[in-house]
C-alpha cells in the first residue's frame, strides 16, 4: 500500500514539474535584472496616471501623479518640504540612536551575563507585549507635543526589536567556536570582540531592519497626532485645507524614506557580513 | 635523511604527558574509570576505541578543557598548562575572519612581531599560501582542515591533541592530511595524541596504539615499523587485524 503510493508520486511528480520549471526560469530571468524591483511600482504609477487623465479618478479622492509631483515641486521651492523632511529625518535618527543603542547594550549585557539577564529580561519581555503606541495619551500628558514625546515613542518602539535580536544573536553563537577561542588563550575581551560579537551580528542586523519599520510607523503616528512640524504634520495640515495632493505626497515620501533606510541597511549588511555567502551581493 | 624521517630527536621540544587514576562520569555513567597513561616526550600515540568509549573525554582532560572527577593530568615534569594545542573533530574556523587571521588565532593573545609572517609561512607549508585573504566559507572540507592544522602548528606546540580531525574527509584528502600531520610531527618534534576510529590511520601514523574500552586501556601496542613502509605492508595489515580482532572481541558478533 505504502509502496504503491510512493511509486505513483514518484512517477507523476517530475512530469508535472516540467511546465513550471520553464515559467520559473523566465520569472527568474526577469527578476535577475538589478532594477527589477522597480518594475511593479513603475507600472502602478503609469496605470494611476492613465486613470486620472481619463477622468476615472476624481482629483478630490486621489490626485494624479503629475499633480502630486507639482505639489512637491512648489513645496520644495517654498522651502517647506525640505524643512519638514529634515525635521522628520532627525527625529527618526535620534530615536533610532537612543532606543537602538540602549537595546543593543542591554542585549549584549543580557546575552553575556546570566546575572543581568535574570535581573531584567522578564520585566522587558513583559513590557514588550504592550503596544508602544498605546502609550501616546500618557506620553502627551508627560511631554506635551514637544520633541521629547516623539523621541520617547520612537526610541521605545525601536528598542524591543534591537534588544530581542541582539540577545538572540549572542545566545546562538556557536559554543564550539567559543571553546576554540578559549583553548587558544583568548581573554574574555578578545573572545567577545573576535567570536561573540561577529557571531551575533547577522541577528543584530535583522533587529535593525525590524526597528526601521517600527521607526517610520511610530513617527508617522506621532507626527500626525502630536507635532507642529515634520512630514506627518504637513499631511495633517493639508487635510484641513483639503489638499489631497500634499497628503499623497507625504505618504509617498514616507515610502521613499523607508526604502532608502532599508537600502542603507542592506549596503551595511553586505559590507559587515561579507564573510557570509548569504549576504554577498 | 631516512633517519630523520623515523622519529624526532629525543631531546626535542615534545612534552611528556602523564595521567594518573583518571576518572570522569557524566550523570550516573562512568566514562573513564581510573585510567593510567604515560606518553613519553615526542611520542606519536594513537587512541582507538568504539564510538562513545570516552576517547574525546580523555583528550579533553589531557588538554585541560575539562576537569577530571578523580586523578590528575601532568604535562611535562612540572605541569606546564598552556602548551597543549587541540585540533577538533570540526575545523572550528571563525567564518568572519580571513584564512590568515584564522591561522593567526593560533599565535595566542600576544602574537608579537613577525607573527603574521609566521602564519603565512605555515599556510604555505600546508599548501594554502595563495588563499590567505579568503573567507573560510569558500574552502572545501579538506582545505578547512588544513587551515585548522596550520592554526594548531603556528605556535610551535609541544603537545598536539587531535580528536578525529580527519574523520569527515574523503579518502584521498585524508591520506594527504595524514602526510601533512606526519611531516609536521617529524619536523616539530612535539608529542602527538591522535584519537581516531580508523585503525589503519592509527597504524600508519603512530608509534604506539592504545585501545580504550569500559573506561580503561585494554590494549597497549607499540608499533615499531619503519615509517616509510607502513602503508599497505603485510606487517601493518597484521597489526591492524590484531587491533580489530581485539575491538570486535571473541564473543561479540
Ligand atoms: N559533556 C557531556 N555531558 C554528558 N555526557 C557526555 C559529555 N561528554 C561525553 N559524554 C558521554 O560520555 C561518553 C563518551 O563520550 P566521548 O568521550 O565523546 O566518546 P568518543 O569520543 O569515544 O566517541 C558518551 O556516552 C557521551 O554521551
Ligand atoms: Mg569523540
Amino acid at each position: 500500500m505504502q509502496g504503491d503510493l510512493s511509486e505513483v508520486g514518484g512517477r507523476i511528480a517530475p512530469a508535472r514539474a516540467l511546465p513550471w520549471r520553464g515559467l520559473a526560469s523566465r520569472i527568474v530571468a526577469v527578476g535577475a535584472s538589478p532594477h527589477a524591483g522597480w518594475l511593479a511600482p513603475g507600472a502602478l504609477l503609469l496605470a494611476w496616471q492613465a486613470a486620472s487623465s481619463a477622468g476615472m479618478i476624481s482629483d478630490a479622492v486621489l490626485p494624479s501623479p503629475a499633480a502630486v509631483a507639482a505639489a512637491g515641486w512648489s513645496l520644495t521651492l517654498s522651502g517647506e518640504l525640505p524643512h519638514h523632511m529634515g525635521v522628520s529625518f532627525l527625529r527618526a535618527m535620534a530615536g533610532l540612536a537612543v532606543g537602538g543603542g540602549i537595546g543593543f547594550a542591554l542585549g549584549l549585557a543580557n546575552g553575556s551575563s546570566a546575572l543581568s539577564h535574570r535581573a531584567t529580561d522578564t520585566a522587558l519581555q513583559m513590557a514588550r507585549n504592550v503596544p508602544h503606541l498605546a502609550l501616546i495619551p500618557l506620553v502627551i500628558l508627560w511631554f506635551g507635543i514637544g520633541e521629547e514625546a516623539k523621541l520617547f515613542l520612537v526610541a521605545l518602539g525601536v528598542f524591543f526589536p534591537v534588544y530581542v535580536n541582539t540577545l538572540h544573536g549572542i545566545r546562538s553563537v556557536d559554543p564550539q567556536l567559543v571553546e576554540m577561542g578559549r583553548c587558544y588563550g583568548m581573554t574574555r575581551a578578545a573572545l567577545f570582540r573576535r567570536v561573540v560579537l561577529p557571531g551575533a551580528l547577522p541577528s543584530v542586523f535583522v533587529g535593525l531592519r525590524f526597528a526601521l519599520g517600527v521607526m517610520w510607523l511610530t513617527l508617522i503616528v506621532a507626527e500626525t497626532i502630536a507635532a507642529q512640524s515634520g512630514i506627518g504634520y504637513m499631511a495633517m495640515q493639508a487635510r484641513d485645507f483639503l489638499q489631497t495632493d500634499v497628503i499623497v505626497l507625504a505618504i509617498l515620501i514616507y515610502a521613499v524614506l523607508g526604502k532608502l533606510a532599508d537600502g542603507v541597511t542592506r549596503a551595511l549588511e553586505r559590507r559587515c557580513l561579507a564573510w557570509n555567502p548569504a549576504y554577498r551581493a | 635523511m631516512s633517519a630523520a624521517l623515523e622519529r624526532p630527536a629525543a631531546s626535542g621540544p615534545g612534552l611528556a604527558v602523564t595521567a594518573r587514576g583518571l576518572s570522569r562520569h557524566f550523570g550516573g555513567a562512568a566514562v573513564l574509570r581510573g585510567l593510567d597513561l604515560h606518553v613519553p616526550a615526542g611520542q606519536f600515540l594513537a587512541v582507538v576505541g568504539r564510538s562513545g568509549s570516552g576517547k574525546s573525554t580523555l583528550l579533553r582532560l589531557l588538554g585541560g578543557l575539562d576537569r577530571p572527577d578523580g586523578g590528575h593530568v601532568l604535562l611535562g615534569d612540572r605541569g606546564e598548562s598552556t602548551a597543549a594545542r587541540i585540533m577538533f573533530q570540526e575545523p572550528r574556523l571563525l567564518p568572519w575572519a580571513t584564512v590568515i587571521d584564522n591561522v593567526a588565532v593560533g599565535l595566542g593573545p600576544r602574537p608579537g612581531a613577525g607573527g603574521r609572517m609566521r602564519a603565512q609561512a605555515v599556510l604555505d607549508r600546508v599548501g594554502l599560501g595563495a588563499r590567505s585573504g579568503e573567507w573560510p566559507a569558500g574552502l572545501s572540507g579538506g582545505q578547512k582542515s588544513r587551515v585548522a592544522l596550520a592554526r594548531a602548528l603556528v605556535s610551535r606546540p609541544r603537545l598536539l591533541l587531535l580528536d578525529e580531525p580527519l574523520g569527515a574527509l574523503d579518502a584521498l584528502t585524508r591520506i594527504e592530511m595524514q602526510g601533512l600531520v606526519e611531516a609536521a610531527w617529524i619536523e616539530g618534534g612535539f608529542t602527538a595524541v591522535l584519537v581516531t576510529h580508523d585503525v589503519s590511520e592509527a597504524v600508519t601514523l603512530a608509534d604506539r596504539l592504545i585501545v580504550i574500552e569500559h573506561g580503561t586501556i585494554t590494549l597497549d601496542l607499540s608499533l615499531d615499523l619503519p615509517r616509510r613502509e607502513r602503508r599497505g605492508s603485510a606487517q601493518a595489515a597484521a597489526l591492524e587485524r590484531r587491533v580489530l580482532d581485539h575491538l570486535l572481541g571473541p564473543t561479540r558478533s
